[in-house]
């Protein structure tokens, strides 16, 4: 807003204020604004304080360095610090690029029309989908259609009852060789009663064939990660398009008026100027990522696990090293946090460890938040 | 008159056409080609928002649909069950009838899947938070956009964009660990004795489900409450104080009316979020689906429902597809109100136009 019209308006302000008082009503709805934004910000400040007063006591660098111990009551929460940070990673790889360039589409190629106003209204509603939404969608998409259908392609693994009925047909024959070969193991051994039984049932599920474990149709992070892209596509896809169209029309103009080509004008012109805006969104994104438990209940996320969700080591030619599995579930701190305050028979006890996990939470959210906040001011002041 | 000659001119055709001819030509099929697959590429990324909206769609109901073939439609809404007799002198209970109740029971002998208490529990919290929230976002907007100075605006908008940042899990804990239990001691006894309120027994419930769920609604209607107003010309203002008006009257009386279809989808939008909040409402407000007419007592949603029970349901199970149709009902809640709330910002867009 310019200042042209404030001056304006304060001036006629000032004549009014001269020539008739403000009622009292008006004085106490004026207040009562003033109060419920003072009242709210006041809310603001205390739950911050309240949670850093409380948790800083507890937070130290063992708490954030090692993994849980003694059924979660010593120890620290390094697990889930962990598999927060690789979730909001595989998450940001996938939908930066997507929400990018689907915005670079919006604001650069469509020309209007029916396309535009669809897209816009599936941003629109993208963004008003309730969270548990996109768990369940996760769960319903990712794990039991792609999942499950790729398990099956790749280890035979069988989709529903028909599907097992088959594949127990299928091996049967496998199955009684194994028993058959048991049996005369059995005799040859000349084992009686009990052991005989044992025996066989031993030989039996160690020789017949079985059935492969899950690996794409169970909770990983990896799901995890994209049902969370779908939910920050909005995010991005918005702060992205608003970078975009901040370039000035001069810019591309120019870049058009050397020849360039279409694609040569983005890629040289407007994604370079749009850079921080488009930064913007995406730290917004990741804030947003890390902050949400609902998408990832139904996919993934475990309470406590042995280790962290890693490989076995890997060859890269001169060193080993295990590198994150994406395919295993993981420990995450919104949940550890929310069992820790609500599944527990004594929640009293552990409510130190539940201040600070909340604390670390806190601060890694609230800092993406204020550098993405920062970083807006600075650009468009500038 | 002399310009449209010149283009219609035969000789501006001819150099035109070799223009166009000489700039087509050192662009190669190679270029062109291109150019064209990264367009393509580009579309397809623009499409996948409308393809995720789709799919949602698609597979929320794919699931739920499953449940409608297991279970009859009216079982949804009130459930079936029988209603038993004690004999104290053989000590045996007999069925004598049956009644028609709403009981949401997913883990029993004989399940009961009746939406009811769990919508009850939805809207009674969304309906409850939409009240605090509209009080304190239309304030807040008001203030932004009437009241505060440029420097107080500058200071109040970031605080309100990182009560946005502040994860729901987070405000569902602070309500659960440290709001709870004061104000159920508040509000039975305690200093306030006087002001005794006999209902209140538990402290997790549903008010203060929905005062958890009014933190994250209110920056959402502040913000957008303040862009509306914002929105409003500023002759209009101007003119309303020249015929001589307060300020107070000028927002009351001009600048509200003026920008009312944007406060309004402002308050649709935060009472679609409100409806779709899980963490919060889950960790406070007590998740006990039945219905009662007393707001503090606990209730469970239809979020918390799916969120909680989900992970103990077997895929594939009939509690696992109702829990899907419940979903399905829910995005398509939320979907309806986005359609208001686009028509009701079209409407004003005219408006502000005119």
């Amino acid at each position: 807003m310019s200042a042209a019209p404030h001056q304006f308006l304060g001036r006629a302000r000032e004549a009014v204020k001269s020539r008739s008082r403000a009622p009292l009503w008006a004085l106490l709805f004026e207040s009562i604004v003033r109060g419920i934004t003072g009242v709210v910000l006041v809310a603001l400040l205390y739950i911050v304080m309240t949670i850093v007063w409380h948790g800083a006591p507890r937070l130290d660098w063992e708490f954030i360095s090692q993994a849980p111990r003694n059924a979660m009551m010593e120890g620290g929460v390094f697990p889930a610090i962990f598999g927060t940070v690789f979730v909001v990673l595989f998450m940001i790889v996938m939908a930066l690029p997507l929400g990018v360039f689907g915005a670079v589409y919006m604001v650069e190629y469509a020309k209007g029309g029916t396309f535009s106003r669809i897209t816009r209204a599936a941003v629109n509603n993208l963004a008003g989908v309730p969270s548990i939404v996109f768990g369940l969608f996760g769960l319903g998409f990712f794990i039991l259609f792609i999942g499950k259908n790729l398990d099956h392609y790749a280890f035979d693994i069988p989709r529903n009852e028909a599907e097992a009925k088959v594949w127990e047909q299928r091996v049967a024959p496998q199955v009684k060789a194994a028993r058959d070969e048991a049996v005369r193991l059995a005799d040859e051994k000349s084992l009686h009663g009990g052991d005989r039984g044992a025996f066989i049932r031993d030989y039996v599920s160690g020789h017949a064939p079985v059935m492969h474990k899950k690996v794409f149709g169970q909770g990983a992070m990896f799901w995890a990660a994209a049902t969370l892209a779908i939910l920050v596509l909005p995010v991005i896809i918005v702060s992205t398009e608003e970078a975009l169209r901040s370039v000035p029309r001069s810019m591309r103009e120019a870049a058009y008026g050397l020849g360039a080509t279409k694609w040569q004008v983005v890629s040289t012109v407007v994604l370079p100027q749009a850079r921080t805006g488009i930064l913007t969104g995406a730290i917004l994104a990741v804030a947003r990522g890390a902050g949400e438990l609902a998408p990832i209940l139904l996919v993934g996320v475990a309470f406590s696990m042995p280790g962290l969700p890693l490989t076995e080591p890997v060859n890269f030619g001169f060193f080993k090293m295990p590198v994150v599995n994406p395919f295993s579930e993981f420990m995450h701190l919104n949940y550890h946090i929310y069992t820790m305050a609500t599944q527990q028979t004594n929640p009293e006890l552990s409510r130190p460890i539940q201040f600070a996990t909340t604390l670390v939470l806190l601060m890694i959210t609230l800092a993406m938040n204020l550098g993405a906040i920062l970083l807006r001011r600075h650009y468009s002041r500038k | 008159m002399a310009a449209r000659g010149l283009r219609e001119s035969a000789e501006f055709r001819a150099t035109s056409a070799a223009l166009r001819a000489r700039l087509r030509r050192p662009v190669s099929l190679f270029f062109r080609l291109k150019e064209r697959v990264i367009e393509w590429f580009l579309l397809a990324c623009g499409m996948l928002s409308a393809i995720a909206v789709a799919l949602i769609f698609f597979f929320l109901f794919k699931e739920g649909i499953v449940a409608l073939r297991m279970v009859p439609l009216s079982q949804f809404i009130s459930t079936l069950s029988d209603v038993t007799k004690y004999d104290p002198v053989e000590d045996v209970t007999t069925v004598v009838g049956q009644q028609r109740d709403f009981i949401w029971q997913p883990v029993s002998e004989t399940p009961k899947f009746s939406v009811v208490p769990l919508m009850w529990g939805s809207f009674g919290i969304a309906l409850i938070s939409a009240f605090i929230s509209t009080l304190c976002g239309v304030g807040i907007g008001i203030y932004l956009s009437e009241i505060a100075t440029r420097r107080t605006r500058d200071i109040i908008k970031p605080m309100l964009e990182v009560l946005v940042g502040i994860p729901t899990v987070v405000i569902g804990f602070f309500m659960l660990a440290v709001i709870a239990e004061p104000i159920r001691a508040l509000a039975s006894g305690g200093v306030f004795s006087w002001l005794h309120i006999p209902f209140y027994n538990r402290s997790l419930n549903m008010f203060v489900g929905a005062l958890g769920v009014s933190f994250v609604i209110i920056p959402v209607i502040a913000s957008l409450v303040d862009d509306a107003l914002r929105a409003v010309p500023n002759d209009l203002r101007a003119a309303s104080l020249a015929v001589g008006a307060t300020r107070w009257q000028t927002t009351w009386r001009v600048t509200l009316p003026a920008a009312v279809s944007g406060v309004f989808a402002a308050l649709i939008l935060g009472f679609g979020r409100a409806l779709g909040e899980t963490m919060i409402v889950m960790m406070c407000a007590g998740n006990a689906p039945v219905i009662h007419l007393n707001p503090f007592e606990p209730v469970r949603t239809m979020t918390a429902s799916i969120a909680s029970e989900m992970g103990a349901a077997q895929y594939g199970g009939l509690h696992a597809h109702v829990l899907f149709l419940v979903g399905a009902l829910l995005v398509t809640m939320t979907f309806l109100l986005n359609v208001v709330v686009e028509i009701v910002i079209n409407k004003y867009r005219k408006r502000i136009r005119l």
